[in-house]
């Protein structure tokens, strides 16, 4: 089954085309890797799919249910999870409030305004379990903002596991990692089930390309080549636009 | 055991305290004058909590709740002169208020910042020219007078002690909630779209609505400070819904620390004391009080509540270890920047 699927997608800001038309078939289960040089539309995909930006034309579908018009939040409530480019996080809380509040984000009990957040014992249990997950459960009571930026990006990655989702879309993971806190992060990623659907955005390509089964150049907001690891690594145009000669 | 060492932890001491001597308070000030500048303060307070509701916890900083404290002012005042009860009054006073509180976050909503802050200021001062303006409805410039305060029980209100305690249970219920609501999971919502708008949105919340919703409890709040400010003059004019109006609350939450319980508490007794008291031996008293507004904005750009703290937990690391922590004594740095990009407040 397709998990996400996207056809014929345009964006432009004014007359710039950053996504000029994009189709993408993710398989569920799938571990896709989506490269392309700075200004290829990578991230505005990203936002585009996860709903941070509207289309233009063209329509995304979550396993074959359409979600073009769809809002942000509904696609996080489908099963929708991303992790950003940029890191953001809630720097005064602690790295275990970080994780409740993903928890809390997909439960009834958000609009509570009766009961003690802190004092969720299966929120807090499950905000623990999913930091154990990223190597960070030591650390769940220290305030984000006394964290190096290598455990800040696991807290991302918890959050976004945290969530249960079914299509998990992770813009450059890597990015600012030293080469230990890279190949932990890429252990992590690993192990990740096969019942989640990863998309990743990444320039790092000695870790990448170990998590591809398939990859998606993208060049001026087009797909210019697609398909296995070893064919996209071995067509000519992802070494003249992107690996170079 | 825990119960006992709970009820002898320094904060609920400090609490039960407090709320002993706010109890005890007119019988030793036993002085009408003083008891009133207290309950002007508890009700400033209330009203400076409920603006906190959006410039502290949701990050929303309005220039115009002004208009809803005189909304329930005004509403319960005119429905009182026409004959109506109390109840009557004050009940639908709250309602109007609360539905004014919703058109306020339906205008308003569509900006956050500078926008937000320029639509409830343009809200504020169309509701200030409905008062002073639309004279048939509303008595223009002259106001419209309360003639009794209500008998609750059959209490007497009309003196100060009595109106005090009034003010006090009230203000009380009002701490009371807030506290409840912003340990909450609503409360733990509202300040994550404070602090993250776009990450909140992809965790599945719903930012408009989470915010629509603080936008009520903080008109429903100002609202209960706005009827007893009536019952307080027993009567009220345009000049309560005028932008000076907005930018003292304002000033009460900035002064005393936002996103805190006390803060407000603590600006709205400065600005109260500072408006009744000071201005009885200083002529320029406002003169005084923008300067101490820019010492409190240059030393404690947090606040004083905040700003107290830190200097306390500064000072006691000193006395302890004998040289300073390295943060203090200047405000709150912001969250380490290490090793590149990010987007963490």
């Amino acid at each position: 089954m397709i998990a996400l699927e996207v056809r014929a997608l345009k964006k432009s800001f004014g007359g710039l085309y950053v996504t000029r038309r994009v189709d993408l078939a993710v398989e569920e289960g799938e571990r896709r890797l989506i490269i392309g040089p700075n200004g290829a539309g990578k991230t505005t995909l990203f936002n585009l799919v996860t709903g941070e930006i509207t289309p233009d034309s063209g329509s995304i579908a979550l396993f074959g249910r359409d979600i073009t018009r769809k809002p942000v939040r509904t696609r996080a409530h489908l099963g929708m999870a991303r992790t950003y480019q940029i890191i953001t996080l809630f720097g005064r809380d602690t790295l275990r409030h970080n994780v409740m509040l993903a928890l809390l984000g997909l439960s009834p009990r958000r609009w509570n305004p009766l009961i003690d957040f802190a004092g969720q014992r299966d929120l807090a249990e499950q905000a623990e379990a999913a930091l154990a997950r990223v190597g960070l459960a030591h650390l769940a009571g220290r305030p984000l903002a006394e964290t190096s930026y290598g455990e800040r990006r696991r807290v991302e990655i918890a959050m976004a596991l945290a969530q249960k989702p079914r299509v998990l879309l992770l813009d450059e993971p890597f990015a600012g990692l030293s080469i230990d806190e890279r190949q932990d992060v890429h252990r992590l990623l690993m192990a990740v089930p096969r019942d989640v659907t990863m998309v990743m955005i990444e320039h790092n390509m000695d870790v990448a390309l170990e998590f591809a089964e398939r990859i998606t150049l993208l060049h001026f907001g087009e797909v210019i080549v697609e398909g296995t690891r070893a064919e996209v690594v071995a067509h000519p145009r992802t070494r003249e636009v992107y690996l170079g000669h | 055991m825990s119960a006992v060492s709970g009820l002898l932890a320094p904060r609920t001491a400090a609490i039960a305290m407090a709320v002993l001597l706010l109890l005890v308070l007119p019988l030793w000030v036993g002085n009408a004058y003083y008891v009133n500048i207290a309950s002007q303060i508890l009700f400033f307070a209330v009203f400076a909590l409920a603006l906190n509701v959006l410039v502290g916890y949701g990050g929303l900083t309005s220039l115009g709740h002004a208009g809803l404290f005189a909304m329930a002012g005004y509403t319960a005042a005119l429905l009182l002169a026409r004959g109506h009860g109390h109840l009557v009054a004050d009940t639908a006073a709250l309602l109007v208020t609360v539905a004014t509180a919703a058109v306020y976050a339906v205008l308003s909503l569509r900006a956050t910042g500078i926008g937000f802050l320029m639509i409830t200021l343009a809200i504020g001062q169309i509701l200030w020219g409905i008062a002073y303006r639309w004279a048939s409805l509303t008595n223009g410039d002259n106001g419209v007078n309360v003639s009794s305060r209500p008998m609750p029980f059959g209490l007497d209100l009309s003196g100060a002690d009595g109106f005090y305690y009034l003010c006090l249970v009230v203000f009380l219920a009002c701490v009371g909630s807030m506290a409840v609501v912003v340990r909450s999971p609503f409360g733990a919502s509202l300040r994550g779209t404070r602090d993250q708008e776009r990450r909140m949105a992809a965790l599945g919340y719903d930012v408009w609505l989470i915010r629509f919703w603080a936008f009520l409890l903080s008109g429903f709040w100002s609202g209960v400070a706005g009827l007893l400010f009536l019952y307080y003059n027993q009567f009220i004019s345009p000049q309560v819904v005028a932008l000076t109006t907005s930018a003292e609350a304002l000033l009460m939450v900035i002064a005393g620390g936002t996103a805190t319980l006390l803060g407000p508490i603590v600006g709205a007794a400065l600005v109260v004391i500072m408006k009744n008291v000071v201005s009885a031996y200083i002529v320029r008293w406002n003169m005084v009080l923008g300067i101490i507004f820019i010492l409190i904005v240059s030393f404690m750009p947090e606040g004083l509540v905040p700003g107290s703290a830190r200097l306390w937990a500064w000072a006691r690391h000193r006395l302890r270890h004998g040289k300073p922590k390295p943060a203090a004594p200047g405000p709150v740095a912001a969250p380490p920047a290490s090793g590149g990009k990010e987007g963490v407040r």
